[in-house]
């Protein structure tokens, strides 16, 4: 076996293994933070352990049996997801496998045919909605980034082969931020609806926030919920992943402004969260379309024109 | 397994109360007693629930609804009467449409009273609660019920 396929299979397994234990540690922070921010003295960051703990010995309370087996494989391409993207595999792969997460949720979800669950899932397809394209247009931009911040284009001065490949991305010689800050600022707009944040928090929330009763998440119980929570440590650390990605190079220094960026992230996402009301369905559509449209797309086109330009 | 008694996620319901103990229910969630540095986190669904808060006397009405809750609410769980009406009927108790406490419908393990309660006494009601709701959990594992195999 070579040496970066040892590479990959440890930063798989990693993954696996630490991921949900990193993802329920930022959930205990962020609930520490946000209890400090309301001036009360909030829960031991272990908190959502408890939680997880309790809720997989509580009874578990289904209408239909295939509830469960939706859940379950809603976590398996949310782990899927997430080590093709922390083995260095394609990142439109990574993104549709979430996706395919996505829509097992909702199936789980809907299973139930209960009405807050049924507000919930349609909440959900429009939180996808907004998301989506953002998502797919970051996966786009990475590649088109590649090519202009390749490694061998100065000497050169010709287009490195752009790529896909996580493994190529980290491989650049200037981080992908100096030429897709748009697709960056569109990306950390979507993570307040990927994170379930207020004010996008439509369709299920966190923690003590209600709306519609849990929405998407009601009809869940005991294990299965305990299940749901685990999926989204893990998406959590993919999706921070992927903000880390935007800084690192193959200078190892990178890495520390990666993880100094993400801690900057998580902190406006908790404060976005603690400083804004829940908005409507259509003012998030309209909000992150334009952002989407206005940020991702002025900077599509820019790095579509930008190779053109450089070469003459 | 001592952990369990550490994640208490509360429902609140509101049977027919004149909201006193409903607002005291809500000042424990507030920054002044901030009932989450237990863990415990005011949940409006039955089906993530643990303790089942009930304040004021149950009606003709409601006692179905403070029945079925009763009944969504998974294994292990406690039920808290928060004030003088949920524990006996208090000052409505003769009221024609007013059937009394809150152990008339569903069994009650706790009893918390006053008029209305204070919060200091309603914490004091929850942590005794998690107490039982400990001794409910151990039992429930003795017998083997509740995990997703088991069923």
């Amino acid at each position: 076996m070579q040496k970066a396929d040892i590479i990959k299979i440890v930063s798989i397994l990693a993954f696996i293994v630490l991921a949900p234990v990193l993802g329920g540690l930022l959930e205990g922070i962020d609930r520490k933070i946000s209890a400090r921010m309301q001036r009360r003295v909030g829960p031991k960051i272990t908190q959502p352990f408890y939680d997880v703990l309790k809720l997989f010995n509580k009874e578990y309370i289904s209408v239909n049996k295939k509830q469960l087996f939706l859940l379950l494989s809603h976590i398996f391409f949310v782990v899927f997801a997430g080590g093709l993207f922390f083995g260095g595999y394609d990142m439109l792969m990574v993104f549709l496998s979430l996706s395919t997460a996505s829509i097992f949720m909702i199936l789980a979800a809907s299973s139930t045919h209960t009405a807050y669950t049924g507000v919930g899932t349609v909440r959900e397809l429009v939180q996808m909605m907004c998301c989506e394209p953002a998502e797919l247009l970051v996966a786009v931009g990475f590649y088109l980034a590649s090519a202009v911040g390749g490694i061998h284009y100065a000497s050169l001065g010709l287009a490195n082969d752009p790529s896909f490949m996580v493994k190529d991305l980290i491989n650049v010689d200037k981080p992908a931020i100096m030429y897709m800050p748009g697709f960056f600022i569109a990306f950390v707009f979507i993570l307040t609806i990927k994170f379930r944040k207020s004010p996008f928090d439509l369709s299920t929330s966190h923690h003590a926030h209600q709306e519609v009763v849990k929405g998407l998440t009601a009809e869940f119980s005991g294990g299965a919920y305990a299940i749901t929570e685990i999926a989204e440590w893990y998406e959590e650390v993919m999706l921070l992943g992927v903000v880390a990605l935007f800084f690192v190079t193959n200078n190892p220094i990178s890495y520390i402004w990666a993880a100094l960026a993400v801690i900057i992230v998580f902190f406006l996402e908790i404060l976005i969260d603690n400083t804004s009301a829940r908005v409507k369905w259509d003012l998030m559509f309209k909000a992150s379309w334009g952002v989407i449209l206005a940020c991702a797309g002025t900077n599509l086109l820019v790095l579509e024109i930008l190779p053109q330009v450089l070469r003459h | 397994m001592k952990s369990f008694h550490k994640s208490p996620w509360l429902l609140h319901y509101d049977a027919s109360s004149c909201n006193g103990c409903d607002i005291e229910v809500l000042a424990c969630t507030m920054p002044r007693y901030d009932v989450e540095r237990f863990g415990i986190i005011n949940t409006g669904n039955p089906m993530h629930a643990d303790i089942f808060c009930v304040t004021g006397g149950v009606n003709e009405q409601n006692a179905p609804v403070v029945k079925q809750i009763y009944d969504q609410i998974p294994e292990p769980k406690v039920v808290v009467a928060v004030g003088t009406c949920a524990c006996t009927g208090g000052v409505f108790k003769e009221c024609y449409n007013i059937l009394g406490g809150v152990d008339k419908v569903i069994p009650v393990d706790i009893y918390v009273p006053g008029c209305a309660a204070r919060p200091e006494s309603i914490i004091d009601g929850v942590v005794k609660a998690l107490a039982l709701y400990q001794e409910k959990h151990d039992k429930m594992v003795k017998e083997g019920r509740g995990l997703p195999e088991g069923e």
